[in-house]
């Protein structure tokens, strides 16, 4: 491989590391930007995503590589069953465990969500089991530049690599559009701005953080879907894993700004990435933390932060 | 009448009492030794635990349990917490305490777990008790390489050697591993490890190995293993050129993403292949990493000793009798609680003179220690072997094993392909 094509394919590796990394930290980084609360369940959510997603797969019948048109139907079910099943439980966990202390320190929530995170690692154990559960291969893996356009490069690129892809920014989007178009979209930002206000003016504040509880739950379980179809692995301790990491980019991006989060998830994907290739695997860790650290002593609201951010 | 039906009773019960210590005395004039075991005896190592019981009851039989006029009983312990069914560190101190203090006991054989045997040695060590494991192979128990700083001195607060293990230990695997890449036609190695105690050991000894046997190493590089996307690591091996990869490493601790990830970034025979030590010898590997690119990448992994059903001489009458007497498969270190049994039953015979004039049960014990210290020559179930100074082996004798296509609800296994020496 020449370098330039190394280069290459470390960036095509870092983008989808990045792209799920991004979907991870738009949740932690909506329900910090509504109710100030550093959800640390986060990451558990998107785990359970990925069990739940399997037990659809299951039950549909589809533990096959799907073909043809079950692309277009079974796949987008499944999507569409996951993001329900973790929306529906993420708001749950709001009402059950953030919302009784609403009033209370900001402290409070935050333990009880290192709690919330506990629980759920503990259920997916009881589920699953403590081994690596092995995610069947459900979407083809197709190697693009040979067997579509007959070019034989070095570079690979799968129909795997287009997934990731080609599922997270139609979600990206179509959130920034929720957020920034729509009725609800606005009552989160002036929520997000300030909440007494928000509440004055007549926003229904309890039903707005339903939303973006809903919301960010609903993308954790995409999150893990693709993660499961993409890596074909999962295990009951990855979320807290996964939630550092898209906790660090929600932090790098500003926290409570979403293009932000997006922002930063990609930027650690392209970071770890080059760091693997270019210093070592085993500083990876290290290096990504020195530039968070870097990042916020130069600019401590983030990448994308201001200081009087329009939250949400 | 009373009186006299309760002193017939009485006398009976004298005569019979009489009796069993007459026979006792008369098949062990010189009383009676006790072996201590402890290894897990619950949950999911229930089998194994029970398979390396079997394996010391098989030594003990085949001498009629007398050995130089000493009758030996085995006192089997469970070393796991009923908590959690695994291994737990104050179980295993309490089952050693347990051992030194009674005065009868004159070995002590165990552990299972590498982590036990670290609570376990130095007791028995301060009482001069001779150790036995039929299954630990951390290197660091015993000698240095592929040992953490203070290994192995810290497990020897007496100063003694009193722990040994008849068979080799994780660190000759990696190197055994090397030389056989190198007969494979390996040119350029890169090497993969966990990071972890054991991955990280035997990486590292196959590095120094391959350097030494002009096999170039690329790279030893640790991975992130939790992290579920090795690709990057991957694309820059597949950037070095590198023909064969060796990852150090267990079936928990990221393998099966490598070799199910080397298959996605085309790292995949006769480009690149790989190889693995026998930590990876498990069916859910090739379930985890998928029969598809374990076949793609000629997975190969080294496994310590021989296979049962390759085993010669000794092996293959033990491996028979064992089926024999249990009616069953031994499981997988129950030959070697065999082979440890007859190592401490050879080593009371040739301590037998000095046993009768230790002064105390301190030198009684001691006295064995130094006979099993002395083994030389052993006819074992891999063949001929001694304990070097650190209670180890001196034999390399190991086995490679293939992945292949088979009939099986996963679609392939490993199977036998050579004996590397």
């Amino acid at each position: 491989m020449a370098w330039w094509e190394v280069l290459v394919q470390q960036t095509i590796n870092g983008l989808t590391r990045g792209a799920v990394f991004a979907l991870i930290a738009l949740g932690y980084t909506m329900v910090y930007g509504i109710i100030e609360l550093i959800n640390f369940a986060h990451g558990d959510v998107f785990m359970l995503g990925l069990f739940v997603s399997l037990a659809w797969f299951t039950l549909l019948g589809a533990t096959q590589t799907l073909t043809g048109w079950q692309l277009v139907t079974v796949l987008p079910l499944v999507f569409l069953l996951t993001m329900l099943t973790t929306a529906v439980l993420n708001v749950a966990i709001d009402r059950a465990a953030y919302r009784p202390l609403r009033r209370s320190t900001r402290l409070a929530p935050l333990i009880t969500a290192i709690g919330v995170s506990f629980m759920l690692e503990n259920v997916a154990l009881l589920w699953k089991g403590p081994a690596p559960i092995a995610y069947p291969d459900v979407f083809p893996s197709v190697d693009i530049l040979r067997e579509w356009f007959g070019v034989d490069s070095a570079i690979f690129v799968t129909t795997k690599d287009l997934l990731v892809v080609g599922a997270t920014i139609p979600l990206m989007l179509a959130l920034h559009y929720f957020v920034s178009r729509t009725t609800w979209g606005k009552a989160m930002r002036a929520t997000a701005q300030d909440r007494e206000t928000a509440e004055a003016m007549g926003i229904n504040v309890e039903r707005t953080i339903l939303m973006t509880f809903f919301i960010g739950g609903a993308l954790a379980g995409a999150a893990g879907l693709i993660q499961g179809m993409y890596y074909n692995i999962g295990q009951w301790w990855m979320g807290y894993q996964a939630g550092l990491r898209a906790f660090t980019a929600a932090v790098l991006g500003g926290i409570g700004n979403m293009a932000g989060a997006a922002l930063g998830g990609f930027f650690i994907g392209f970071l770890s990435a080059w760091s693997d290739q270019y210093i070592s695997a085993r500083w990876t860790n290290a290096i990504v933390f020195a530039i968070l650290i870097l990042v916020l002593v130069f600019r401590p609201h983030g990448l994308m932060g201001e200081r009087t951010p329009e939250k949400v | 009448m009373r009186v006299s039906r309760i002193t017939a009773v009485l006398a009976a019960f004298l005569a019979v009492v009489a009796l069993v210590t007459g026979a006792d005395a008369q098949q062990c004039p010189k009383g009676k030794l006790r072996l201590y075991t402890s290894w897990p005896m619950q949950g999911a190592m229930l089998p194994e635990g029970t398979g390396m019981k079997n394996g010391v009851d098989l030594a003990v039989s085949e001498v009629g349990g007398v050995v130089a006029g000493y009758c030996l009983e085995v006192i089997g312990l469970d070393d796991a917490s009923p908590q959690t069914g695994k291994w737990d560190g104050a179980v295993e101190a309490e089952n050693a305490n347990k051992a030194v203090g009674d005065p009868l006991a004159i070995v002590y054989i165990g552990t299972y777990n590498s982590g036990a045997a670290k609570v376990s040695i130095p007791i028995t060590n301060r009482a001069h008790m001779a150790q036995v494991t039929p299954a630990n192979t951390y290197p660091g128990l015993t000698k240095k390489r592929g040992a953490a700083p203070g290994e192995p001195e810290i497990y020897r607060p007496a100063g003694i050697v009193n722990y040994f293990r008849p068979m080799p230990a994780d660190d000759i695997q990696g190197a055994v591993a090397a030389k056989w890449a190198k007969h494979l036609g390996a040119k350029k190695v890169y090497v993969l490890n966990d990071q972890e105690l054991y991955g990280k050991g035997i990486a590292d000894v196959f590095e120094a190995t391959a350097k030494k046997i002009g096999l170039p190493v690329v790279a030893n590089e640790g991975i992130d293993w939790k992290q579920p996307d090795q690709k990057p690591v991957l694309t820059k091996v597949r950037a070095s050129g590198a023909d064969l990869v060796y990852m150090g490493g267990v079936i928990e601790t990221g393998a099966q993403v490598i070799i199910r990830q080397m298959k996605e970034v085309g790292l995949v025979a006769p480009r690149t292949r790989f190889l693995g030590p026998d930590g990876l010898l498990e069916e859910e590997l090739l379930k985890g990493a998928t029969c598809d690119a374990a076949l793609r990448t000629e997975m190969r992994i080294t496994f310590a000793g021989l296979p049962f059903e390759k085993m010669r001489g000794v092996g293959a009458k033990t491996y028979e009798a064992y089926k024999a007497k249990f009616g069953k498969e031994p499981t997988s270190y129950a030959l070697y609680a065999a082979e440890g049994g007859r190592v401490i039953i050879d080593a009371i015979r040739r301590a037998a003179p000095t046993l009768e004039h230790a002064k105390d049960v301190t030198e009684k014990r001691e006295a064995v220690r130094k006979a099993i210290a002395t083994t030389k020559n052993f006819d074992g179930i891999n063949g001929k072997w001694s304990f070097d100074e650190n209670g180890d082996v001196d034999y390399d004798t190991m086995s490679g094993f293939k992945v292949v296509k088979a009939d099986t609800p996963v679609g392939c296994k490993f199977q036998f392909e050579t004996i590397l020496e």
